[in-house]
């Protein structure tokens, strides 16, 4: 479903966009006219359906964010106000919500969106009413928009790094790359694929495998891990299944007793959120890839945990990476309010570049040209307590990569919102636009 | 058997009065001192210092590690052991009263697990435990630590159980296999042995043997790969219809209850996932209730869950049907619709009780793992749910047939005006069948949530499913969901290894809207005059 909708964004041409950009930029400055005593602050989760189970975890970190300005006075002088709307896990209604958000609300800025189908979906709108989205979650990259900050991580801050570890401290020779069957997964593996065979894997050396989202009969295809794994070769499962069906999945692995010491499974969609649903005295030892974990120790980490759990009023809620990315989104785009000195979208996007803001595990996350962000990469393994034990941490920060280096078309593509004023610069060509190939 | 007990009881006497005495107890103490130092490296050379040791607490010591109860104390960097309640220093046994500052535990990585797991196999191939003795034998054939190989000599010799002989002789010849020193003779007798175990494991050994291996073992191991390979192709078909039983069963238990409201009443029911829904929370509930009260119920809590849920969905079932439903018989579009809104605001209602993330719910100890059948592996949990559905399907099947309710029920609908003129209130019998209906998809809930995710949307996974096997087994005829729902069930785990999960799907829904089109009353089709009702 995801797929078909993603055919529908298409890039606008370049006329018609700066046209656009420009009639904003004017609708913009005559804005403060209507003088408003709070600035909004717009937040794009869904608090229904399927997406519901980790999104609003999102909204609740933004509302936490936002009081915690307030009380510090606000921002230039005037009171933040969220707006909070549902867009229910539907992602033809995150567009119509956006638009709600940006012209109806008149929001300075949206926090939102978790999959990558809803964030495709609401591009659109954003580039058309020239506004700032703040996009939390690790993501398939293949993506520059002016518009947006990328404070989740990129695959070579999440994928790229994971299968190093496995490459070098596991001794992985074979790999089952398994996903839902949407464009995150699929660009990943894409990606994956393209890098284990720089690394010299063979094809009959990699099994990839999808399945639908919600997918809950994993019996076939665990059965088929061990199968593959029954090579000779240090086999290992590089996992991109997404929300729900990860539950059955795990379950399905802890009974057929695939152990982590023999064929380990890394994931990139599973957090201390997802764990909670599942006995992880079976799963010790499996992995996964990110830039925060709860256990990590920092007294940064120490104070927000703290604050989340006094925010929320359950001291058992656990936190995970993409609430650290609206912390350091919110943070940054606080600090280019203040740095521009008005909520005005162009000035703002053009002072977030360069904007430092502290992260969780005790670094300094830098917004880069290109629209994301400066993480370190952890790997963490699971524990009994359902919480990761961070077994390897990248020396010093890793910045973002919008366009992968190791696909075809993408290698030659960089984004730089500064200098080159361009989300998809053919360094070839000497020309923004994309690909030659198109 | 005696002799064994005699060599044990020596090496406890030897390796007790060794202990008090701190000049052979060195080595270890200098092994205990690398855990304190908090670095994965360290950490695996306390292992093999500690197994090398020859200590008699060495194997205490690492099971310890395993299982994250190996703590130390950062300042002084002493070890200590918890056990239970307790904590003894590591190196004597002797407890310790308060632990001197807060302790950390050693940690483990996956490297680290198989180390620790390789090395106390090596120490536990003599334990008194047979049950210690085989799990020992199996990590040795994992690690194949050629260090082992006296060790292995000396236990196959003394083994009794033939069981854990097997499996010893099988770690033994792993280890020659993949070691330089051993002769192509006793290579050639490894690959035979290996080649009589006949599973995965064995397959996996002999495919990745190291590349100076003569070639004749080289082509004595293609030859077992070859026929190990063959016999596995059979076992691979006999596990796919037993994934497919077990589909089916879950396919059974979601669809049963509405084979009762939508085959017998004719009520298109789309809030039935969320009675499955309620039944999963119920257990949830119980199984929380228990814990905070009574743990050591735990292990029953799904038999007192299975009652409750019944009775929650069932009574939700009775005042949906009181409150909604009975004023739209013959409008199929409007209960359609109705239904549905009332799925969104049960849905919601639970989200907002209950939070929107999943909620855990526990496999009891005898739903936990597996165990293999030859080379079939079988779960614990699918094999219970395979009985449940089955039972839960007779119990129902029975209940229509030999009770009062099930005759009334029959009776009102197979012609409601005449069952009405012989005295049965008509509007009652109504209610109880939808809330019996609704109960029985609350049972399935119970069996889902051991399975499945315990969320909100826990029950529109299996809406689709259920009307898909109903209609395809036939309305009003419970047989036909039994046959229907194992059917669906076999051929979806028979298409998935070809076609993958997602088109796997697409082929069976395809291939069901065909087979509408040629039996459009499905498998079972009822005849006779209640086919015009």
């Amino acid at each position: 479903m995801s797929n078909v909708i993603d055919r529908g964004v298409t890039r606008r041409t370049a006329s018609r966009w700066i046209a656009g950009a420009s009639l904003a930029v004017a609708l913009g400055a005559a804005a403060p006219a209507t003088a408003q005593d709070t600035i909004k602050v717009g937040i794009l989760h869904s608090l229904s359906g399927t997406m519901a189970i980790s999104e609003t975890t999102l909204k609740d970190v933004m509302l936490m964010l936002i009081d915690e300005q307030n009380k510090k006075g606000g921002l230039l002088g005037k009171k933040l106000e969220p707006v909070v709307v549902d867009p229910a896990s539907n992602w033809p209604l995150f567009a119509e919500k956006a638009r709600e958000l940006i012209a109806k609300d008149k929001v300075a800025v949206v926090f939102g969106c978790w999959t990558s189908v809803s964030r495709k979906s609401v591009l659109p709108v954003f580039k058309e009413l020239n506004s700032i989205l703040f996009y939390p979650v690790q993501y398939e990259g293949e993506e520059s928009e002016r518009n947006v900050f990328y404070t989740g991580a990129a695959p070579n801050q999440q994928a790229i790094p994971a299968v190093d570890y496995l490459m070098k401290e596991e001794k992985v020779q074979r790999w089952v790359l398994a996903g839902t069957d949407y464009v995150y997964p699929r660009t990943t593996n894409k990606i994956l694929e393209a890098y284990l065979k720089s690394k010299g894997v063979k094809d009959e050396d990699i099994m990839i495998n999808y399945t639908p989202f919600g997918h809950s009969d994993w019996q076939t295809i665990v059965a088929d891990i061990k199968k593959f794994g029954s090579a000779g070769k240090k086999t290992a499962v590089v996992s991109t299944i997404n929300g729900d069906a990860n539950v059955p999945f795990y379950k399905e692995l802890g009974n057929q007793g695939v152990k982590a010491t023999e064929i380990p499974v890394v994931a990139f969609s599973v957090g201390e959120e997802e764990l909670a649903g599942i006995d992880t005295k079976p799963l010790v030892g499996h992995l996964a890839a990110w830039n925060y974990f709860q256990s990590v120790d920092t007294p940064e980490n120490a104070a927000f945990i703290k604050k989340w759990r006094a925010f929320i009023g359950n001291d058992k809620r656990v936190t995970n990476d993409p609430m650290e990315a609206h912390y350091i989104g919110f943070t940054m785009w606080v600090k280019a309010v203040e740095k521009a000195g008005t909520t005005d979208p162009d000035k703002v996007i053009d002072a977030l570049p360069g904007i430092e803001a502290p992260n969780l595990t005790g670094g300094i996350a830098k917004m880069l040209p290109n629209h994301h962000i400066t993480k370190p990469v952890l790997i963490g393994e699971v524990r009994e307590d359902g919480q990761f034990d961070v077994v390897w941490k990248t020396e010093g920060l890793v910045p973002g990569d919008a366009w992968s280096d190791y696909l075809e078309g993408s290698k030659e593509l960089e984004a730089d919102w500064v200098t080159l004023k361009c989300g998809n610069y053919n360094t070839r060509l000497k020309k923004c636009g994309g690909p030659s190939t198109q | 058997m005696p002799r064994l007990a005699r060599l044990i009881a020596l090496a406890f006497a030897v390796g007790l009065s060794l202990a008090p005495r701190p000049a052979d107890a060195r080595p270890l103490e200098a092994a205990l001192a690398k855990f304190a130092a908090d670095s994965f490296g360290e950490t695996e050379a306390a292992i093999a210092a500690t197994a090398a040791s020859g200590d008699a607490r060495a194997a205490t010591i690492i099971a310890a590690l395993q299982e994250g109860r190996l703590l130390f104390d950062p300042e002084s960097r002493k070890v200590f052991i918890k056990e239970g309640a307790r904590l003894v220093d590591a190196a004597t046994g002797a407890a310790i009263g308060a632990p001197p500052a807060p302790l950390k535990p050693v940690r483990l990585n996956n490297r680290l697990r198989r180390a620790a797991e390789a090395a106390l196999g090596g120490l536990t191939l003599l334990a008194r435990d047979p049950g210690k003795r085989l799990e020992a034998a199996q990590a040795v054939f994992r690690s194949r630590d050629a260090g082992a190989l006296d060790a292995l000599d000396a236990a196959i010799a003394r083994e009794t159980e033939p069981r854990v002989k097997r499996a010893l002789e099988e770690a033994r010849a792993a280890v020659r296999l993949y070691t330089r020193g051993a002769s192509a003779q006793e290579k050639l007798a490894a690959v035979a042995v290996i080649r009589g175990r006949g599973d995965q494991d064995a397959l996996a050994l002999l495919a990745g043997l190291p590349p100076d291996t003569p070639d004749v073992v080289k082509a004595a191991a293609a030859d077992a790969i070859a026929s190990i390979k063959g016999t596995l192709a059979l076992w691979a078909a006999l596990q796919n219809a037993w994934y497919g039983l077990s589909l089916g069963s879950v396919l059974l238990l979601a669809a049963i209850g509405l084979a009762i409201t939508f085959g017998v009443m004719g009520v298109i029911n789309m809030a039935h996932g969320e009675m499955v829904m309620l039944g999963a929370y119920t257990t949830f509930v119980v199984q929380e209730a228990i814990r905070t009260h009574n743990p050591a119920l735990f292990d029953y809590a799904l038999m007192i869950a299975v009652p409750l849920a019944f009775l929650v969905a069932g009574l939700v079932g009775v005042l949906i049907e009181r409150g909604i439903i009975r004023f739209l018989y013959g409008r199929p579009l409007e209960t359609l619709l109705a239904t549905w809104g009332l799925s969104l605001i049960l849905q919601q209602a639970v989200r907002t009780a209950f939070g929107p993330t999943n909620r855990e719910v526990g496999a009891p100890s005898w739903m936990s793992g597996a165990f293999e059948l030859g080379q079939l592996t079988i779960t614990y949990n699918r094999l219970w749910i395979v009985c449940f559905g089955l039972s839960v399907f007779a119990a129902l099947l029975a209940m229509l047939r030999f009770t009062r309710l099930g005759l009334e029920m029959r009776a009102v609908t197979q012609n409601r005006a005449m069952a009405a003129s012989m005295g049965i209130r008509t509007g009652r019998i109504d209610a109880l069948t939808f809330g019996l209906g609704s109960g029985i998809a609350g049972i399935a809930g119970v069996a889902l949530s051991q399975i499945d995710n315990v969320s909100p949307n826990l029950g529109q996974g299996y809406i689709i499913d259920s009307f898909m096997v109903v209609v395809f087994g036939g309305v009003g005829n419970l047989w036909g969901t039994l046959v229907g729902a194992l059917t669906l069930g076999v051929a979806n785990k028979f298409l998935e290894p070809f076609a993958g999960a997602v088109l796997g799907k697409i082929a069976i829904l395809v291939l069901i809207i065909l087979f509408i089109q040629k039996r459009p009353r499905g498998l079972f089709a009822l005849k006779g005059r209640a086919v015009e009702a």
